[in-house]
């Protein structure tokens, strides 16, 4: 139930509404618990709020590891 | 070997040359997801217990606080708008989803603004939501409590099961029965609460904690760093989910619960009544409490014949240990909540153990 989504900011709105992009589907959720949000930063989601903002250098090193994992399985 | 591959078998050659004695619990309906889905407890030798704890909220709602919401549904001027999950859980005489092929306004949402809107839309309807989750889905409700209070939505209340997670890890690591050497700490509620709480529990209770991510590699990494924590005699609280997770966890978020909501005694299902571990809106938010708007008194908890969720939510005992387990108790006939969730131990268990290991 505590599962969250990593969705990529592409349009902030007014009253701390933004656009996101979840694998290429496009949801409007609010960044209110994370008013320091930027464009183009990816957010964890969850119950259509923005939880965290993800850190992209370490989500990306780890993205890099799954994506060898499964490029050789 | 290209490096994910070297570093995911560096983890599991590292985990498995441990040779003492260690049970893990994992207190994350998602983690007990992502395990089962792994086939790592299949992997790991018999000494390297993984234990699934109370990591789903709908799991551990108390069967008196599911009566009482199902009794709820069926005045005829209530919509009552949930998470899916709580569709199919059983109470004493149905679930909200007989209640609503029998013609009572329950719906399914994603958010708790979703809620909101459906009250908006039916201004002659009663729109409740029901609040349940951990700390990750708290701030949302408040947050919605906070914008109906601003457009003054009047139809509009919150029914609140939510609950807190450190209180029950406490009472899991003081129980002399349950033998846990260490946590595998909920991702989603911690990028929330952040690492002190779990602090404070490794050094009361000298047990390590480690905050995880839900990949497999996330998990072997978690269990690796608990297993290292064991072995030089730590007993720390430590981040492997540091993509999502800050040490401070999210203050904004915390504030949010702690303006909305205050701490209660709450049963929760197999643990008994946790002082402070419920939160209840607080009493400037009473019309937007539908316990009080609606005058829903506590309920008589009548446990479900045969089921051993309870034993189950506490480690107590495997899934398959229950008598009904695969027999009585299927996901597509389940007697207990924890056979219903996705995320409950019965059903992750079910689903991915072959049959003939599920005896
Ligand atoms: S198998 Fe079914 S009856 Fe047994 S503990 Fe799990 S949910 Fe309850």
């Amino acid at each position: 139930m505590c599962l969250g989504v990593p969705g990529k900011i592409i349009d902030l709105k007014e009253n701390y509404m933004a656009v996101v992009d979840v694998n290429g589907n496009q949801t409007e959720i609010s960044i209110r618990l994370t008013p320091e949000a930027e464009l183009g930063q990816y957010v964890l989601i969850h119950a259509g709020f923005a939880m965290e903002v993800v850190d992209e250098t370490i989500a990306l090193e780890t993205m890099q590891y799954l994506e060898e994992m499964l490029q050789y399985e | 070997m290209n490096n994910g591959k070297k570093y995911q078998q560096d983890l599991l050659e590292g985990i498995l040359s441990a040779d003492e004695n260690i049970s893990l619990m994992e207190v994350c309906g998602t983690h007990t997801m992502a395990i089962a889905k792994s086939g790592l407890r299949q992997i790991l030798p018999p000494h390297i217990k993984l234990l699934s704890g109370p990591g789903c909220p709908v799991c551990v709602t108390s069967q008196g606080d599911i009566d009482a919401i199902i009794e709820l549904v069926q005045n005829e001027d209530i919509i009552l708008v949930t998470f899916g999950d709580m569709m199919r859980v059983p109470g004493t005489r149905s679930s909200l989803q007989e209640e609503r092929s029998q013609g009572s306004d329950v719906r399914v949402a994603y958010s708790p603004l979703d809620a909101l809107r459906i009250a908006r839309e039916n201004p002659q309807k009663e729109v409740i939501f029901l609040g349940i989750g951990f700390e990750t889905t708290t701030p949302a409700v408040g947050l919605t409590v906070q914008q109906a209070r601003e457009e003054g939505v009047k139809n509009f209340s919150v029914f609140s099961v939510h609950k807190m997670v450190p209180p029950a890890l406490e009472l899991i690591f003081s129980d002399p029965e349950i033998q846990v050497d260490g946590l595998i700490c909920p991702g989603h509620v911690s990028a929330v609460i952040g690492v002190e709480p779990y602090e404070i529990l490794a050094q009361k209770y000298n047990r390590p904690c480690v905050i995880t991510g839900f990949e497999t590699l996330d998990i072997l990494e978690g269990i690796y760093m608990l297993i290292k924590q064991k072995q030089k005699r730590q007993a720390r609280a430590e981040i492997q989910y540091r993509r999502v997770v800050k040490p401070e966890g999210n203050p904004v978020a915390r504030e949010v619960i702690a303006r909305f909501f205050e701490a209660v005694p709450a049963r929760w299902r197999g643990l008994g009544v946790i002082p402070d571990s419920g939160l209840k809106l607080r009493d400037e938010y009473a019309d937007l409490d539908a316990r009080k708007k609606f005058n829903i008194t506590e309920m008589e908890e009548v446990p479900i014949k045969g089921c051993a969720c309870g034993e189950v939510l506490m480690g107590k005992i495997m899934p398959a240990e229950c008598p009904l387990f695969g027999r009585g108790c299927t996901p597509l006939q389940p007697v207990g909540p924890c056979m219903v969730s996705h995320e409950g131990s019965c059903a992750a268990y079910y689903r991915f153990t072959p049959a003939k290991g599920r005896s």
